[in-house]
C-alpha cells in the first residue's frame, strides 16, 4: 500500500499542470500521478487549434467572458466563467516561461489568431500543434519536481471511500495485472473526456470517461451530460480532426455543387476574407446542424463512410498553409491521399468535446469530501451548453492550477487515512475485478461487439438531431447492453499488458457514462447549444435554465436540476 | 521517480543478430567505417616507420621504399585510400548537416552544400597533386 | 468488401509461456485505405484478442504505436496496408529494446535519459508572469523550433546501431531535446546539460550513422542535433582552455 498527500488521476494537460501546481504550493507534500497510459501520450496531444486568453490591448475580459456565455447558450456559470477569463492571460504567460513554444509575431510576442465564436483574435497557438507542445512543455518541466511521483501505464479502476471522505484509489499495474491499493488524503480526477461513446470522433483511443464514471460510482452527480459537441470538420471514416484553425485562417465550406452553403442559415453573408463569428467561424453546434440539413436537402457528398462536404483550403496557397496550417496539410496527405494545396478536403460532423462530465465548483471542488476534478472530465461549468473552441486548453490550465492548489490545502490539513478500512475496501474490488475481470472464464459477448452496439445506438438516439422515441430507444438498448456486459467473454487470460482487460474495463466505464449522457438528454424537453431536439425545437429558459445532475441508481441514471448562476449578462436570444 | 517498472526477469532482450549491419545500407557503411579505422591505423604507424627510415640515412629508407613497392604493400595502401576518401566525404556530408547554410529564409539544400564541398576538396587535390607532379618533373 | 485477404506475420511474446519470441500469420480483409493500425484492431477486435500493442491517438502525434513493419521503425496508424499489399507484412516491437509482450516494448530507460538531460528552462534570474512573455522573435524561434517536434516515438532509437549494441547511449530523442532547450533564447541552463551531453554516455558515442533522422516521422533530424552538439562542446572547450579566466 502507497501512501501519499495527493493523488492525481490523469497526466494531461490538466492532471500535469495540477501535479506541478501542488508541487509548488508545498514542496513537502507528496504527490502521486497515476496514467494508464505515459503522460505524453495523453489526448491533449492531439490538440491543433490554440488556447484562447486575453492578451492583447484590443480584447478584453467583458468581450471574452461574452463570447464564452454566449457560446455556451446562458448555461455557462457567469461568476466561473468571469474568474477562468481573469486567470486565463496568467497561465498561458506561465506556460511561457516553461518553454511552450508559441508562435510569435515580428516583434516578439505570442501571435493570436481567430476561432469559432469568439469576436476577436485571442487565441495563441504554436502552430498547428497547440496541445502537443503544451502537453510536451508541461511534462518535461514536471520532470524537475522530485516530489511527483509518477505510475505510468497504471489503470485506475475505483476510489476508495470511506468516513465520507475519499482516501485512496486501486490500480491495476499494466506490467503485471497486480491490483494495488494507494492512499490519499486528496484525490484529483484529470481523466478527460469520453468521445470514445460515440462511433465517429475525434477523440483518441483513451477517451473513454473513465474518470466521470469513477465519480459517478463513488455518488458525485454528473452535470450537463447531454451536452455533446459534434466538430462540423472531422475526416469521414477516421474521424481525425482538421482544425478549426484551417477555417480561423480563411477556408471555406461547400457543398456538392461548390457553394458556401453557410450564407443559407443566416450565418452570411460570405467575404473572401474570414469575418468573426460569421459564416466558417460560426460557432461548432451550428455549424454542424448546418450539414445536416445540407444532408437533408441532398447537397452533400456520398462516400464510403457516408455523407460529406468539402472544406476547401487552396485560395489560402502553398505558403499560408505550410506557415499556419502545416499540420492539416500532413494529416490530409498521409490520411487521406489528398494534398489541401491542390483539392478541397472531405470533411463531416464527428463527436469532439463533452461539455458535461463531473460535477465541481469553481475551486474544483466535487460534494466529495477530497475529490477534486478539473479539465474535460470536470463541469464547473464555464462551457455551458456549447464550448468554444480554443477554451478548453485554458479550462485544463486554469481549473489543472486550482485544483492542485485547492488539493495541497486541504490535503496539507488532513491527518492520513487510517489503512484498516481501506485494506478491507481494496479486498472488495480486488474481488470484484478477479470474479468480473481479471480471472472470469466462460461467458460469450465479445467486447467489440458490444461497444460496437453501443456506438450505434449513441449515434442514433443522442446524436446531433434527437427526439424523444430515439432517445427512450438508446435508454432502452443501453440497459439491455449493460445486462449482456455481464456476459463477456476474455481470449486473453495473461496477467502481463493484457489490454483486452483494460479494454472490458473502459467499456464499463462508457456504458455507465452512455447512460448518464442518453437519460439527461430524454430529460431536457428543449433545444439549447448542441442539444437540438426536433420535437422540441425552441430553447426553454422558463424551464430549463439550470443544469441537468445525474446520479447513479440501481434502476439506472436519475436526473435534477441546479440553477444555473446568472449575474451580468441576461440571456437573450442566440444569434450570429 | 517512477513507481512501477516492468519486471526485468520477465523482460526478453533480444539479442542483435551478427549480420544485422548487411541489413541496410547505412548500417554496412556504418561498419565500414568502424573497419576502416584499422587502415588508417596502419597507414600511420607505416608512414611514422618511414620518417623514421628516412632519418636513418638514404639507404635504409630506399630499402623500407622498396618494399613498401609489392603488391601487397600497394593493395593495402589502395584500400587505405579508399577509406580515406569515404571519410572525407562523410565529413563533408555531416559539414553540411553541422552548418546549415541559408539563403535568406530557405536553407540550401544539405546534399548541395556537400557536393561544393567535395568539389572544392576535389579542386583542391588536383591542384597539389599538379604542385606535386610538377616539383618531380 | 471484396473479400481480398492481407496477411500480416506478427511476432508474438508471453513470457511465462515463450522461451523466445515466434510469428503468428494473420488474414486481415484488405481495406484501401486501412493503415497497419486498423488491421491490427481488427486481429484484436474479432480474430485474437491476446494480440497486445499500444497505440492511442491515430493520428501520428502521440508516438504510441512504434512498431518495425517489413524491418523498418514506422508509426503504424500512418503506414497504408495498400503500401504492402499483396505482399506479407512482418510486424515486430520496435528492435533495440527489451520486449514486455508481443509488440510492447519497455521504454522506461528512455524517460530516464529524457530527464537527465534536464529539458525544462532553466533560468538565472526568473521574469515575474505579471511582466508578460519573454520576447522571442520568430528567427529566435526557428533556432529550435525543429527540436520541439519530437513525440518521443523511439523510432529513432529502434534505427541506431550504437544504441544496439551500448545500451548506455543517451540517444537520438534525448540529445535533440537537450539541444533544443540549449538552442531556446529564454534559457540560460546550457552549462549544466552540456556535462550531460558530453559525457561518456553522451554525444561522443554518436558515429553519425544519420538513420535516426532517416526514420524519423516528424522531421526532428536528431543527427543533426547531435553533430551540433559536438562542435558547440568543442568550441566551448576550446574556449575555456584558451580564453583567460572570467572572459568566457
Ligand atoms: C483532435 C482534438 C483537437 C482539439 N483541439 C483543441 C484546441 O485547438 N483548443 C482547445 O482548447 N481544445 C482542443 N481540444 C480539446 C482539448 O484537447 C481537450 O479537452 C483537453 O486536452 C483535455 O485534457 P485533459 O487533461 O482534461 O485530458 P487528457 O489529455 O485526455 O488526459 C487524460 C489523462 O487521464 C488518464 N486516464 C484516463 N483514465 C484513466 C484511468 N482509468 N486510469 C489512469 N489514468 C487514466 C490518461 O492516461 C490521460 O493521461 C481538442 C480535442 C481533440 C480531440
Ligand atoms: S526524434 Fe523523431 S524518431 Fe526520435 S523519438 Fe523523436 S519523433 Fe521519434
Ligand atoms: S497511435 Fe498515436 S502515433 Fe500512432
Amino acid at each position: 500500500m502507497d501512501t501519499y498527500d495527493i493523488i492525481i488521476v490523469g497526466g494531461g494537460g490538466a492532471g500535469l499542470r495540477a501535479a506541478i501546481a501542488a508541487a509548488e504550493s508545498s514542496p513537502k507534500l507528496s504527490i502521486a500521478l497515476v496514467s494508464k497510459v505515459y503522460p505524453m501520450r495523453s489526448h491533449t496531444v492531439s490538440a491543433e487549434g490554440g488556447t484562447a486568453a486575453v492578451l492583447r490591448d484590443n480584447d478584453s475580459f467583458d468581450t471574452h467572458a461574452k463570447d464564452t456565455i454566449f457560446g455556451a447558450d446562458f448555461l455557462a456559470d457567469q461568476d466561473a466563467v468571469e474568474m477562468f477569463i481573469n486567470e486565463a492571460p496568467g497561465e498561458l504567460i506561465q506556460l511561457e516561461h516553461w518553454g511552450c513554444p508559441w508562435s510569435r509575431d515580428p516583434d516578439g510576442r505570442m501571435s493570436v489568431r481567430a476561432f469559432g465564436g469568439m469576436s476577436v483574435n485571442r487565441t495563441a497557438f504554436a502552430a498547428d500543434k497547440t496541445g502537443f507542445h503544451m502537453l510536451h512543455a508541461l511534462f518535461q518541466t514536471s520532470l524537475k519536481y522530485e516530489s511527483v511521483n509518477r505510475y505510468d501505464e497504471c489503470f485506475v479502476t475505483t476510489l476508495l471511500v470511506n468516513d465520507g471522505r475519499v482516501q485512496g484509489i486501486t490500480i491495476i499495474n499494466i506490467y503485471n495485472g497486480q491490483v494495488e491499493v494507494i492512499t490519499g488524503k486528496a484525490v484529483i480526477l484529470c481523466t478527460g473526456g469520453g468521445g470514445r461513446v460515440f462511433p465517429f470522433t475525434t477523440n483518441a483511443a483513451i477517451k473513454t470517461g473513465d474518470g466521470m464514471a469513477l465519480a459517478y460510482r463513488a455518488g458525485v452527480a454528473l452535470k450537463d451530460m447531454e451536452f455533446v459537441q459534434y466538430h462540423p470538420t472531422g475526416l469521414p471514416g477516421t474521424g481525425i480532426l482538421i482544425t478549426e484553425a484551417s477555417r480561423g485562417e480563411g477556408g471555406w465550406l461547400t457543398n456538392k455543387d461548390g457553394y458556401r452553403y453557410l450564407q443559407d442559415y443566416g450565418l452570411g453573408p460570405p467575404t473572401d476574407e474570414p469575418v468573426h463569428r460569421k459564416m466558417e467561424l460560426g460557432p461548432r453546434d451550428i455549424l454542424s446542424r448546418c450539414h445536416m440539413q445540407e444532408l437533408e436537402k441532398g447537397r452533400t457528398f456520398e462516400g464510403p463512410y457516408g455523407h460529406y462536404v468539402h472544406l476547401d483550403l487552396r485560395h489560402l496557397g502553398e505558403n499560408k498553409i505550410n506557415e499556419k496550417i502545416p499540420f492539416v496539410r500532413e494529416l490530409a496527405r498521409k490520411y487521406i491521399g489528398i494534398d489541401p494545396v491542390y483539392e478541397p478536403i472531405p470533411v463531416r460532423p464527428v463527436v469532439h468535446y463533452m461539455m458535461g462530465g463531473i460535477s465541481t465548483d469553481a475551486t474544483t471542488k466535487t460534494t466529495l469530501a477530497g475529490l477534486y476534478a478539473a479539465g474535460e472530465t470536470a463541469c464547473v461549468s464555464i462551457n455551458g451548453a456549447n464550448r468554444l473552441g480554443s477554451n478548453s486548453l485554458t479550462e485544463c490550465l486554469v481549473f489543472g492550477a486550482r485544483a492542485g492548489r485547492s488539493a495541497a490545502e486541504y490535503a496539507s490539513a488532513q491527518s492520513s487515512p487510517s489503512s484498516k478500512p481501506l485494506e478491507a475496501l481494496a479486498r472488495d474490488e480486488q474481488q470484484r475485478l478477479d470474479q468480473q475481470f481479471l480471472r472470469k472464464e466462460g461467458g460469450k459477448e465479445r467486447i467489440a461487439t458490444i461497444r460496437q452496439e453501443m456506438h450505434k445506438t449513441m449515434e442514433e438516439g443522442v446524436g446531433i438531431y434527437r427526439n424523444e422515441e430515439a432517445m427512450q430507444k438508446t435508454c432502452n438498448t443501453l440497459s439491455q447492453l449493460r445486462e449482456r456486459f455481464k456476459d463477456i467473454s476474455f481470449d486473453d487470460r495473461s496477467s502481463i499488458f493484457n489490454t483486452e482487460v483494460i479494454a472490458a474495463l473502459e467499456l464499463d466505464f462508457m456504458l455507465d457514462v452512455a447512460g448518464a449522457i442518453a437519460h439527461s438528454a430524454a430529460n431536457r424537453k428543449e433545444s439549447r447549444g448542441s442539444h437540438t431536439r426536433t420535437d422540441f425545437p425552441k430553447r426553454d429558459d422558463e424551464n430549463f435554465l439550470k443544469h441537468s445532475l445525474a446520479h447513479r441508481t440501481v434502476d439506472g441514471p436519475r436526473i435534477e436540476y441546479s440553477p444555473v448562476t446568472i449575474t451580468r449578462w441576461q440571456p437573450e436570444e442566440r444569434k450570429y | 521517480m517512477i513507481s512501477p517498472r516492468p519486471d526485468k526477469s520477465m523482460l526478453y532482450y533480444p539479442k542483435m543478430p551478427a549480420t544485422w549491419w548487411l541489413r541496410k545500407r547505412s548500417y554496412f557503411l556504418f561498419m565500414l567505417r568502424e573497419l576502416s579505422s584499422v587502415f588508417i591505423a596502419i597507414f600511420l604507424v607505416v608512414l611514422l616507420v618511414q620518417i623514421y627510415q628516412l632519418s636513418e640515412g638514404p639507404k635504409s629508407y630506399t630499402a623500407f621504399a622498396q618494399r613498401l613497392g609489392s603488391p601487397g604493400w600497394i593493395i593495402f595502401h589502395a584500400i587505405a585510400l579508399l577509406f580515406a576518401i569515404y571519410h572525407s566525404i562523410t565529413w563533408f556530408f555531416s559539414t553540411a548537416v553541422v552548418l546549415p547554410l541559408r539563403l535568406g529564409k530557405r536553407e540550401i539544400p544539405r546534399n548541395l552544400v556537400a557536393a561544393l564541398n567535395i568539389g572544392a576538396w576535389i579542386v583542391v587535390s588536383l591542384v597539389i597533386l599538379y604542385l606535386f607532379l610538377s616539383l618531380k618533373g | 468488401m471484396n473479400g481480398a485477404t492481407a496477411t500480416l506475420n506478427i511476432t508474438r511474446y508471453l513470457p511465462g509461456q515463450d522461451q523466445i519470441p515466434r510469428s503468428q500469420s494473420y488474414s486481415v480483409p484488405y481495406q484501401r485505405d486501412w493503415v497497419i493500425l486498423d488491421a491490427l484492431n481488427y486481429i484484436k477486435d474479432h480474430i485474437d484478442g491476446t494480440l497486445s500493442y499500444r497505440w492511442s491517438c491515430r493520428m501520428g502525434v502521440c508516438g504510441s504505436c512504434g512498431m518495425m513493419v517489413n524491418g523498418v521503425p514506422k508509426l503504424t496508424c500512418a503506414v497504408f496496408l495498400r503500401d504492402f499489399y499483396p505482399q506479407e507484412i512482418r510486424i515486430e516491437p520496435l528492435v533495440n529494446f527489451p520486449i514486455i509482450r508481443d509488440l510492447v516494448i519497455d521504454m522506461s530507460d528512455f524517460l530516464d535519459k529524457l530527464k537527465s538531460v534536464k529539458p525544462w528552462i532553466i533560468r538565472k534570474t526568473e521574469k515575474q508572469i505579471s511582466e508578460g512573455e519573454y520576447l522571442q522573435t520568430p528567427e529566435e524561434l526557428s533556432a529550435y523550433q525543429q527540436f520541439t517536434q519530437c513525440i518521443n516515438c523511439m523510432l529513432c532509437y529502434a534505427a541506431c546501431p550504437v544504441y544496439g549494441m551500448e545500451p548506455e547511449f543517451l540517444g537520438p530523442a534525448a540529445i535533440a531535446l537537450g539541444y533544443r532547450y540549449n538552442q531556446d533564447s529564454r534559457d540560460q541552463g546550457k552549462e549544466s546539460r552540456q556535462a550531460v551531453l558530453g559525457s561518456h554516455e553522451g554525444i561522443w558515442q554518436c558515429t553519425f550513422v544519420g538513420e535516426c533522422t532517416e526514420v524519423c516521422p516528424k522531421e526532428v533530424d536528431p543527427a543533426a542535433a547531435i553533430q551540433r552538439s559536438k562542435v558547440e562542446i568543442t568550441k566551448d572547450w576550446f574556449k575555456s582552455v584558451l580564453l583567460p579566466w572570467g572572459q568566457r
